[in-house]
């Protein structure tokens, strides 16, 4: 009886892991086979990498990618810039209205820039940045998960270090740099990983900010070049869904572990 | 006084950059909404006026605004109780010693790192008529052609379908934090007493991941009504709104139709929705658990 228990669940977990897994694999299926092959599943179908070509050459794909990464790149490191300055604050100084400021940083847990998509547009309007990559950063920087996550990170920081540095001069930027942020790189990583793929992610607001090749990212970009009214074949598509998304995939193939812990972190939002 | 604000001279430095920021993007943006959603949509060069409540008359006037809320319901009530159980499964199954663990963590997070508008792609293939995946698969058996995603009364079901498979993965991650949480000696004094699998699930299990349950709902709700990318490559929200979620037709009515006064009134509600679920968040967990 307690086999046939543990053989259902075995079937059951691949038969869930399979079907979880299926989207990319018929992906990879159909971009690496003729056009005649989409729904032809033979194992001896003949391979070939057009597809790739045709999707590289029917998009500014290379352009996309440069676009993406300086995207998340920036959005990244200026977030941990700032949310660790802040977050600093937060974990070692008493302040007057400590906890109600602390309260307006987690409302952004709740609202992100998205919700708000009008009255940012029109701030970014003002701003004079409308198509531009820092646009698409800027309301992202000061990240209430990041501030959130970081502080939880210094307050466990032994104080001791913090006061030998203090006794010795030491400004509040010094200390944040020479003994927090140090002390703190796990958390860093972490908190990276599940940006760098949030922003990989992002959709929405890059798509109302940005409207020209030079700055589209590749979301984006995919997404129109999917949506086009010519009709383009699907294993072109597939094939450039599979370019998108190789980054991350591969990252997560690499880092696994780290992703999966990392993304467990964030539970704590 | 100024002795005062000297002594907090660095706090102000470290904080103003981050809430110059925060300020720019989320307060005053949501303050402006909630004041400008009584204003009408300016127009080339007449400029916004005051129109008290009309904005928000319309809205309830506004049958495919009904329509929109009543689909993100269902979606909402879809997909969060489904996701949820699937992610508990695949914690059980993940935490257990099943051959080739590794791997199917592997394949049940994998959605959870794949762009949404990307995948949307492959899944509408999946859906296609005739040609698509399902269809293939369906004709083996016998099976009619089916045309989910262009029937209004199924069209909703195709993008719940896709949304719990992005969505359960991420959840069980917490849920295996959770089910790892639990002490052995619980376990082994279940079975020492002799209870079923079902009996240990309910007793000791459940019990031990309400607080991760609770957890997870709060975000599966945000979830429901921000997370809309599939919309754009699978259906645009058609045919006829049957696939509309609000933050989609709040991003139509201002970038595709130009109607800003409207898109904010419906921005209002889904801000409303929000922190409503924050408040409840606040009051429903524990909060020496999730804040501290």
């Amino acid at each position: 009886m307690y086999s046939f228990y543990k053989n259902i669940n075995i079937i059951g977990a691949w038969l869930l892991g399979f079907l979880w897994s299926l989207p990319l694999l018929y992906a990879i299926w159909s971009s690496i086979h003729p056009i005649e092959y989409q729904v032809k599943f033979d194992l001896f179908a003949p391979l070939t990498l057009y597809n790739f070509e045709n999707a590289w050459s029917q998009a500014p794909f290379a352009r996309y990618m440069f676009n993406t990464f300086i995207y998340v790149t920036m959005t990244t490191s200026c977030q941990f810039i700032l949310c660790s300055m802040t977050a600093f604050a937060f974990a070692r100084y008493e302040f007057p209205f400590k906890d109600i400021l602390f309260g307006l940083v987690l409302i952004q847990l709740m609202i992100n820039p998205e919700i708000i998509l009008i009255e940012n547009y029109k701030t970014i309007k003002f701003l004079n940045l409308i198509d531009t990559i820092p646009a698409i950063s800027l309301p992202y920087i000061a990240s209430a998960f990041g501030i959130f996550v970081l502080r939880q990170a210094f307050k466990t920081v032994p104080k001791e270090l913090d006061d030998s540095a203090r006794i010795d001069g030491a400004g509040a930027l010094r200390i944040l740099w020479h003994v927090y942020i140090p002390l703190s790189i796990p958390t860093f990583l972490a908190y990276g990983l599940v940006s760098i793929s949030y922003h990989w992610n992002n959709y929405l607001w890059p798509l109302i900010i940005t409207n020209s090749e030079e700055t589209r990212i590749l979301n984006v970009g995919l997404a129109i070049f999917s949506m086009e009214e010519s009709g383009i074949e699907w294993a072109t598509i597939s094939a450039g869904t599979l370019m998108v998304t190789a980054p991350l995939i591969i990252a997560f193939i690499i880092f696994q572990r780290q992703f999966v812990e990392s993304f467990a972190t964030s539970g704590i939002k | 006084m100024i002795t005062k604000i000297k002594k907090h001279i660095p706090v102000i430095l470290l904080l103003s950059p981050g809430f110059i920021l925060l300020l720019t993007f989320v307060h005053i943006p949501v303050v402006k909404t909630i004041y400008m959603s009584f204003f009408s949509t300016p127009k080339g060069r007449k400029p916004s006026k005051f129109k008290g409540i009309e904005n928000y008359e319309h809205m309830f006037s506004d049958p495919i605004f009904w329509k929109v809320m009543s689909n993100n319901i269902v979606y909402a009530i879809s997909t969060i109780p489904s996701s949820i159980i699937i992610a508990i499964i695949m914690a059980q199954w993940v935490n257990s010693k099943l051959p080739g663990r590794p791997l199917l963590r592997f394949a049940y997070f994998l959605p959870v790192v794949l762009p949404l508008i990307a995948v949307g792609n492959i899944w509408l293939f999946f859906f296609l008529p005739g040609f698509g995946l399902i269809d293939q698969v369906g004709s083996l058996f016998g099976f009619q052609n089916t045309n989910i995603l262009g029937n209004p009364d199924q069209v909703l079901w195709g993008i719940i379908v896709v949304s719990i498979w992005k969505e359960s993965g991420f959840y069980m991650i917490f849920f295996l934090a959770a089910l790892q949480g639990i002490p052995r000696e619980m376990k082994e004094a279940a079975i020492i007493e002799g209870a079923n699998s079902w009996q240990m699930f309910y007793k000791i299990t459940l019990p031990m991941i309400t607080p991760t349950l609770l957890f997870v709902s709060v975000n599966a709700v945000i979830t429901a009504f921000t997370r809309i990318e599939h919309l754009f490559t699978m259906t645009g929200g058609g045919p006829n709104y049957n696939s509309a979620l609000l933050l989609y037709y709040i991003y139509e009515n201002g970038f595709e139709f130009w109607d800003t006064a409207y898109a904010i009134t419906l921005s209002v509600l889904l801000i409303i929705i929000l922190s409503i679920i924050g408040i409840g968040q606040i009051f429903l967990l524990d909060r020496k658990v999730h804040y501290q």
